[in-house]
């Protein structure tokens, strides 16, 4: 075991389920007693194999967040069950802790598994290193470029060691063609060390460039409303026919 | 440099002021008298000032101390804060001379009721600002602490102490500024040394210029830890210039 990066995922028991939702329910409002009360998901159904990459696509506001909250246990559900292997969020923002350089950012939940200092930092060093960051180990957050800083916690991600991992728009920030750079580097990053990924975006070409399959959540309350296999080799060229066809019938169904 | 311009010309106004006969010496001394009451009394002076000095320093260190727990505590605990943040303010609104004495009459005349008035004192606007950057560190930074199942001692260790510093730091700055009157009320409460009980001293014995040149040493003192301050603020926490 040199890094928690290797994937604990079971290459054999590809068909097991890392996350099963079952007609969820999440609504906000009820708790504060508040007379409107939002459904963010409703009747939510889903499922994400071991080792597959989900990509969750929808319009703003459908509850893509709170499915990702969900599935990280942060929140709990209204209705409905969830079971799922334990996940690491990384949130749209990069969250990255001003005070902290790039390895001690990286190594935050490495430092909060127990680790002590020095070898949360040579994991999170070496990591850093993979991710084409040599040199910017010492650098702060705002000394970093947006890509970097993704990367970075991304890396942060990782090291959380936990088999899920749960992207809410990881690059939405980011302008469009640092946007383009990165996710061809998740796509590789993800390809050398699988893992069990559930990615929210609103970015269809970006879900199916990264994706083995997308799921179309509906406007608010979310529910599934198509699946589609994305089943195009890698690496996959965001001009290929195959591609360029799927987002237009994955465009479709959004529209519907 | 244009700040030590404007300073050369008030204290020529100052000195021409007084030596043309424009108000009595004993109560306003030319700056030339205070320059001089430094040099003649500056044992007596010193002596006096390392007593307050002590008392400003340790009481705003208590101060820093007990700031930080309470901020942190309002911070954690919404009981707490509704029943304590507003015993804070009310506690600002007493006059320090009015408990002077009663702290007096339950710690004696030395060092510690004057830390615990200087303490008092500067309490409040080291909470304020504490807890105004506890209260901005984000929450969403908590949540990603809970996803990787961090406690809630160790959120606080890495995100939330982090993110008070540099609010500590300018409750700091601000507790220079009213820790010197406050020390300076403590000695007149009673006291048997220190630059207040100098100036109390002074003032009735006609020593004008010396109760002047106490002031002035304070100030120094007050202005010189504020510049070290914000130098190591600079230094420690440079940080909190560009994330806010």
């Amino acid at each position: 075991m040199q890094t928690q990066t290797t994937a604990p995922v079971a290459a054999t028991s590809i068909k097991v389920d890392a996350v099963r939702l079952d007609r969820v329910r999440n609504a906000f409002g009820a708790e504060r007693r508040r007379a409107a009360v939002v459904t963010a998901l409703d009747d939510l159904t889903l499922s994400v194999r071991e080792g597959e990459i989900l990509a969750v696509v929808g319009p703003s506001g459908c509850g893509k967040t709170t499915l990702l909250e969900l599935i990280c246990g942060l929140i709990e559900p209204d209705g409905g069950t969830i079971d799922a292997q334990a996940a690491a969020l990384m949130a749209q923002r990069d969250l990255l802790l001003p005070w902290a350089d790039a390895v001690d950012n990286a190594a935050l939940a490495l430092r909060v598994a127990g680790l002590d200092r020095a070898e949360a930092r040579r994991r999170a060093g070496a990591l850093l290193a993979d991710f084409g960051l040599h040199g910017f180990e010492r650098a702060r957050p705002h000394e970093l470029s947006g890509g970097m800083r993704q990367r970075v916690a991304f890396a942060r991600t990782l090291l959380a060691g936990r088999p899920v991992l749960c992207l809410d728009e990881p690059f939405a920030s980011l302008d469009a063609l640092t946007r383009l750079q990165m996710q061809d580097w998740l796509a590789a990053a993800l390809s050398a060390d699988p893992r069990t990924v559930v990615l929210v975006t609103h970015d269809v070409e970006e879900a199916i460039v990264l994706a083995d399959r997308v799921a179309v959540l509906s406007p608010r309350p979310g529910r599934v409303v198509a699946t589609l296999e994305v089943d195009i080799s890698r690496p996959r060229e965001r001009t290929s026919p195959e591609l360029v066809a799927l987002r237009a019938r994955a465009l479709a169904e959004l529209r519907t | 440099m244009r700040a030590l311009l404007v300073v050369i010309v008030l204290l020529g106004g100052w000195e021409a002021y007084v030596g043309l006969g424009g108000v009595d010496e004993l109560l306003l001394p030319a700056p030339s008298a205070i320059a001089a009451a430094l040099v003649d009394d500056r044992a007596l002076l010193w002596s006096n000032f390392t007593v307050t000095a002590r008392e400003i320093g340790l009481g705003i260190a208590v101060a820093l101390v007990l700031g930080l727990a309470g901020a942190v505590a309002i911070h954690l605990s919404k009981p707490v804060r509704r029943s304590l943040y507003p015993l804070l303010v009310t506690s600002q609104t007493i006059p320090i001379p009015v408990i002077a004495p009663l702290l007096v009459v339950w710690f004696g005349y030395d060092l510690t009721p004057k830390i615990a008035i200087v303490a008092l004192v500067c309490f409040f606007p080291i909470v304020v600002p504490t807890l105004d950057a506890l209260d901005r560190s984000d929450p969403q930074r908590r949540k990603l602490m809970r996803s990787f199942g961090a406690s809630r001692w160790q959120t606080l260790r890495f995100v939330d102490a982090p993110a008070a510093l540099p609010g500590l730091v300018t409750g700091a700055k601000l507790s220079l500024a009213f820790g010197g009157i406050a020390a300076i009320l403590a000695e007149w409460a009673g006291s048997e040394s220190g630059l207040g009980h100098l100036v109390l001293q002074a003032l009735p014995q006609f020593e004008t210029a010396r109760a002047y040149a106490a002031v002035l040493i304070l100030a120094a003192f007050s202005v010189a830890l504020f510049g070290a301050l914000t130098l190591a603020e600079r230094r420690l926490l440079p940080w909190a210039r560009i994330a806010s």
